[in-house]
């Protein structure tokens, strides 16, 4: 049972992660129906950036601070104008092969100007273990969780409980009725993007002191992100943070009881449950299909 | 225009018949792996480009076909068990992997068959004693044809030729019955389809399965030209990387397989040197070919053509303005 605990524990922490990288997945998705495929690619270039203030001799804060801003600039506002406003009228599927080559130039692009090895980044959080009835909890494990989960819940009160919020979720349930209302439909949309953007330094930030930074680290973790988008629910926020507990748990209590190497195949079989009995997520609303 | 596309078929043909007589033996090697790509993604345009399924586990396929001629071979039966079986098991796990487009579309789909390769990959890396492993199987003999040996990268060569040629009358064949016109119906929207009688439940299913059968061929031939195999070029990316050269080259026009192939397999191979930085450039140019040419490369003549054609009909209609206006002033 301890055992059991433990790795139920050190599964939310990734968990928090997948669903971080989800949240911002879906808001894209509900603002502008943007498949985002180089979501994990978001997450691996700010790593970098982060990295290179340090470089500079920059404090981890101030890195963070000035690498939230140039996330907003270049993932958010040139990714926007650049690849998704003008592919936007063509549907769903041009995006999808445009950001599949934008994470191609971005994952090579880090390899060949940057470098090809993995670099250690520091931890927020000092070295300590708490045991609990048995069960040890590292301070990494229960500080990413925490403030991963604390960030879901900040975006979820900005969405519902300003007006800003409100206005964006009008958008993304109907953007001509949210225009003739007098919303500024473009700049709703654009805070999406920005919002995914400063997300995803959030993620590097969490998730870059145990896997490295790396050209590829994004290649895997968009794909769980993805998937727990779909788990959870593609057009609800709270599904996103729920799809990916869910796949960060069950991934580590399957690498221990079954076998870990098919831990990956975890989300997957989750996943192909999910879209065939609810094709809409566990949380989703469902959506007609139309002529 | 018929003839000029007769010629350049008469030339292109002379061009690949003659060329490995001017190359050396890596690249007589290069072309082979070239075609081999060009059968693989002909089958992936067929359900993609032709059908409309959005597919990213395409690689999964060339995999299946590649292991099971591996297999076989090893086991010491005949290449020639090995390439039909390894087609056959692709159709019905194609048929098999077609349910769930039935259910779901679009990018559920893709991410649907992309977890599909990542189950097929981990299954090649992990079950040892079928696959090898991360070792994979080495060894992979090349086949005899009517007695004579394929061994050599230029016999090979011509044999791999014969087969694309053979796969793609057949493609080009299936595409101009009335299967193929249902296959684009079922493309263009389905549900007009299905009440105009077309059972799309069964050509969803089959576009799947063809386009697998054609990666299993591919597979097989893979798995004997480079007599090595592992679970390297099968996994998820080798099956983005097929959906791009598709979508580059043009999906649902019958020879972009072959510019498609060309720009994501024979150029990366020419320029190995500068790996990731060609990766760079092609990433850059998949997003820049989006935003000018979402339809691909083999749409250049047909955008041409129709902006030659709405210039001529706007000239047409100001010189019939014209006309009539003159009429007008002189009645």
């Amino acid at each position: 049972m301890t055992d059991f605990l433990q790795l139920f524990f050190s599964g939310l922490a990734t968990g928090a992660i997948y669903g971080l990288a989800a949240l911002g997945f879906t808001l894209l998705w509900q603002a502008s129906g943007t498949i985002n495929f180089a979501q994990g690619e978001f997450v691996m270039l700010p790593a970098f950036m982060m990295l290179g203030f340090m470089a500079f001799g920059l404090p981890l804060a101030a890195s963070f601070a000035l690498s939230v801003v140039l996330a907003v600039v270049v993932l958010g506002w040139i990714f926007k104008r650049g690849i998704v406003d003008p592919l936007f009228k063509f549907g769903m599927m041009p995006i999808v092969v445009a950001t599949i080559g934008l994470a191609i130039a971005m994952r090579n692009g880090v390899r060949a100007g940057y470098s090809a090895e993995a670099h250690a980044f520091p931890s927020l959080f000092p070295d300590q273990i708490y045991n609990v009835a048995g069960v040890t909890i590292t301070l990494a494990d229960l500080g990413t969780f925490v403030l991963a989960i604390a960030l879901v819940f900040v975006t979820q009160a900005f969405m519902t409980k300003t007006v800003t919020g409100r206005a964006m979720q009008a958008v993304a349930q109907n953007t001509e009725s949210a225009s003739v209302l007098g919303i500024n439909v473009p700049r709703m949309i654009f805070y999406a993007f920005a919002i995914n953007a400063v997300l995803a330094v959030a993620a590097a930030l969490l998730v870059t002191p145990t896997y490295l930074a790396k050209f590829d680290m994004g290649e895997s973790l968009g794909n769980k992100a993805f998937f727990a988008a779909i788990i959870g629910g593609f057009n609800n926020s709270r599904g996103a943070l729920l799809g990916g507990l869910i796949v960060g748990v069950c991934e580590n209590l399957a690498a221990a009881y079954i076998s870990p190497a098919y831990k990956d195949a975890v989300a997957l079989v989750i996943f192909m449950v999910v879209i065939l009995f609810k094709p809409q997520g566990l949380l989703g609303k469902k959506e007609e299909r139309k002529v | 225009m018929k003839k000029i596309t007769t010629i350049s078929i008469a030339i292109s043909a002379l061009l690949m018949i003659i060329a490995p007589q001017f190359l050396k033996n890596y690249g007589i090697y290069l072309l082979t792996y070239w075609l081999i790509f060009i059968i693989a993604t002909m089958g992936l345009n067929l359900t993609l480009g032709y059908a409309g399924q959005k597919s990213l586990g395409h690689a999964a396929f060339f995999g299946i076909g590649a292991y099971t001629v591996a297999i076989v071979m090893k086991a010491g039966l005949s290449f020639w068990l090995g390439l039909p079986l390894g087609a056959a098991l692709c159709f019905f796990i194609g048929i098999a992997l077609g349910f769930p487009a039935l259910r779901v579309q679009t990018i559920y789909l893709a991410f649907a068959t992309l977890g599909f390769n990542t189950a097929v990959w981990l299954v090649m890396r992990n079950e040892e004693w079928l696959t090898g492993g991360t070792f994979g199987i080495n060894n992979i003999a090349r086949p005899e044809l009517f007695g004579f040996s394929l061994a050599s990268n230029m016999a090979y060569y011509y044999f791999t030729l014969g087969v694309t040629v053979l796969m793609a009358a057949a493609l080009w064949g299936l595409l101009r019955s009335p299967w193929g016109k249902a296959f684009t119906a079922l493309r263009d929207n389905p549900i007009r389809a299905e009440s105009l009688g077309v059972d799309i439940r069964s050509y969803t299913l089959l576009s799947f399965a063809i386009g697998a059968a054609y990666a299993g061929v591919a597979g097989a031939l893979f798995a004997s030209l480079v007599e090595f195999i592992e679970p390297a070029p099968f996994t998820v990316g080798a099956s983005i990387m097929m959906y791009l050269m598709v979508v580059v080259g043009g999906a649902g026009y019958f020879l972009g397989p072959v510019l498609g192939a060309a720009v994501g397999v024979l150029l990366p191979e020419w320029l190995r040197f500068a790996q990731a930085w060609y990766l760079f450039v092609f990433g850059s140019a998949v997003v820049l070919l989006m935003i000018w040419l979402p339809d691909g490369l083999l749409s250049i003549p047909d955008r041409l053509k129709a902006k030659k054609q709405a210039k001529n009909e706007s000239a047409a209609r100001a010189a019939s303005a014209h006309a009539a206006a003159n009429k007008g002033a002189q009645a």
